[in-house]
């Protein structure tokens, strides 16, 4: 994985000790919260409902084990002893005293970690497959370029003040494990028919209140263009994107209202002028990254492991995934335990898991956006005694890609933006389908969970989407049905009016129940649904 | 009753207004009528709060009720923590 060099050090180590400046001046009332705002939100420092928050960035989900147990001390020393694994692939803490921020901060540069750009209306911490670098699928490792995205999107003067905060993922496989067309510009590495490497751009996709899946903009960047291309859309952007009304400034409103043709007729004018303006970093830059994501040194070894414990088994064939290298395979650590609270982890478990990465996974560890964490080159001979020890830690639940796999924002018992809670339904929702010993028979079953319009729970993505409303100074939940963010995006349907939470809880379950009667073999819950429609599901809901 | 409620600059702490500063506890919390601002500016100025603002509450024998959810959450803290 990439290792600062010096500038990135000093840039990062000056960030810290400008914000302890900032804080201070907060504190001695020599600046206003007005003023204060906007620089503590440049450092991912919120105010939440109970306290400040902090979101620190891991570029692209990657960190190793030197990092993760920073983090697990940061939970112990600045917060209450756990962290939130968020759906950008960060992690986020609950408890923070703003003066003690400036000191946490240092903590995290002397990991070579920070928190700059997890906020305000920026480039955010670039998105990317969590099996990169190791997924048998994947054309090339897509994260040498989400590293150089990064570098270019860094304290880039012409990006920081953009109309509204703007996300990147790339990919380099036809199966999309990113949500990679639900951002503001999704790239996926590919081939042409000639075999050289480009980029596919599809640009203006995004969750939120007004949910759109991005278009396709270019088939083909050359990966030598990639840099250029990418500032072109921002430049059009910056320069054209709503700023007078918040909910209509991110990219995919501008898409929208010029229309796909005349946005990309903009860009590709942009992108003219600019190739001869030397914007893109020269190919040096690229091949001295490259060498931070080469394959550890991979051994040969059994290809197939003793699954006569059925425990182990089901967790086996739950929660790994194909690996490049046949004696390897990826393994996730569930953050999900029947009746867990989806992405948290206590301090103990981030250091057992970090201790695991170095022990079982050349050091390295991935967070996805669903809120669980990878090791990524795990020996196929380890493999039972890397479950050993996680199941004797809690961490050993085979629910990958279940119905107990939930993902949930914080929701309401932490958000100051929510309306209702995520959490709690989340929790009995688990508990629901594993008392009934159901979730195997509903096999792959994607549930994501909202606690407001913004989305960041994912809820028009999931196949059953829930949507936490106010009404009326009450928690209210719709229920979106048919969503997905993988390579076959589609956006949820509202089923009708919403319920309360128990009636949200009966209404998961109905829809299950639907879905059992009329699948036909090999259906996951989404193909029944798209193949049978909304009609069969709003019967059962409501008559 | 209109009550007021804010953050603790310092350490981020939901506090509560009680009539002579600020409290940790909801049910310290007093009607203010119709002096909410006036108080919230000079606390805010002093630092004494961050990011203030005044709610509606009612009072009975159990204590003080925020009357949004949100409120109540604040309140009584996150309903569901990690163990």
């Amino acid at each position: 994985m990439y290792l600062y060099d010096s500038y990135d050090q000093a840039m990062v180590d000056a960030r810290v000790e400008e914000f302890r400046d900032q804080a201070q001046r907060r504190l001695e009332g020599r600046i206003t919260e007005e003023q204060f705002r906007p620089l503590r939100l440049m450092n991912g420092l919120y105010l939440q409902l109970h306290a400040y928050m902090l979101r620190v960035a891991i570029p692209y989900g990657t960190l190793n084990s030197r990092q993760m147990h920073m983090l697990a001390d940061i939970a112990d020393k600045y917060d209450r002893g756990y962290g939130h694994f968020t759906t950008r692939q960060n992690i986020q803490y609950n408890w923070i005293k703003l003066e003690e921020t400036a000191d946490l901060l240092a903590d995290l540069a002397s990991v070579e970690m920070h928190a700059i750009q997890t906020s305000g209306n920026c480039i955010r911490n670039i998105s990317s497959d969590h099996f990169a670098g190791a997924a048998a699928d994947e054309l090339i490792d897509p994260r040498p370029y989400a590293e150089l995205l990064r570098q270019w999107s860094s304290f880039h003067p012409e990006f920081s003040f953009l109309p509204r905060k703007f996300k990147i993922a790339v990919i380099a496989s036809d199966t999309d494990r990113a949500a990679m067309r639900l951002h503001d510009i999704g790239i996926q590495i590919v081939k042409n028919d000639d075999g050289e490497l480009g980029a596919v751009f599809y640009v203006g996709g995004g969750m939120g209140r007004t949910p759109m899946i991005a278009p396709l903009i270019r088939e083909f960047v050359p990966l030598d263009q990639l840099v250029t291309y990418s500032e072109a859309c921002l430049r059009v952007y910056n320069r054209y994107g709503r700023r007078d009304n918040k909910y209509k400034a991110r990219i995919k409103i501008l898409v929208h209202e010029l229309g796909k043709e005349e946005y990309t007729r903009q860009v590709e004018e942009e992108f003219q002028n600019l190739l001869d303006q030397g914007v893109e970093p020269p190919l040096a830059e690229l091949e001295r990254l490259r060498p931070y994501f080469a394959d550890p040194e991979f051994t040969d070894g059994p290809k197939s492991v003793d699954r006569s414990d059925p425990e182990f088994a089901l967790w086996a064939a739950r929660n790994t995934h194909r690996h490049k290298h046949d004696s390897y395979v990826s393994a996730v650590i569930s953050l999900k335990p029947v009746a867990g609270i989806p992405g948290d982890a206590s301090s103990e478990q981030m250091h057992l898991m970090a201790d695991l990465a170095k022990e079982y996974s050349f050091d390295e560890m991935r967070v996805m956006h669903t809120q669980n964490i990878v090791l990524p080159h795990v020996k196929i001979a380890d493999l039972h005694a890397l479950w050993t020890r996680l199941e004797a830690a809690g961490l050993g639940a085979p629910n990958l890609d279940t119905i107990e796999d939930i993902i949930a924002c914080p929701g309401l018992d932490y958000c100051s933006l929510a309306n209702a809670r995520s959490i709690p339904l989340a929790q009995r929702l688990s508990q629901r389908f594993a008392e009934k010993g159901r979730t195997e028979e509903l096999g792959e079953l994607k549930l994501k969970i909202s606690g407001c319009i913004n989305a960041c729970g994912h809820h028009h993505a999931g196949h059953i989407g829930i949507l936490g409303v106010d009404k009326k100074g009450t928690e209210n939940y719709q229920l979106l049905l048919g969503g997905s963010e993988a390579e076959d995006t589609s956006m949820g349907k509202i089923t009708g009016r919403g319920f309360d939470e128990d009636g949200v809880i009966d209404a998961v379950e109905k829809v299950t129940d639907i879905y059992l009667d009329k699948r036909e073999d090999g259906e996951r819950f989404l193909d029944t649904y798209r193949r049978i429609g909304m009609d069969p599901f709003k019967e059962a809901l409501y008559d | 009753m209109k009550i007021l409620t804010g953050n603790d600059l310092k350490t981020g702490e939901v506090i509560w207004w009680d009539g002579t500063g600020w409290s940790r506890h909801v049910d310290d919390a007093v009607d203010v009528g119709e002096r909410g601002d006036v108080i919230l500016a000079r606390e805010d100025a002093e630092r004494r709060v961050n990011s203030g603002y005044s709610i509606e509450a009612s009072k009975d024998d159990s204590g003080v009720r925020p009357a949004h959810i949100k409120d109540r959450v604040r309140a009584l803290g996150p309903t569901s923590v990690l163990t």
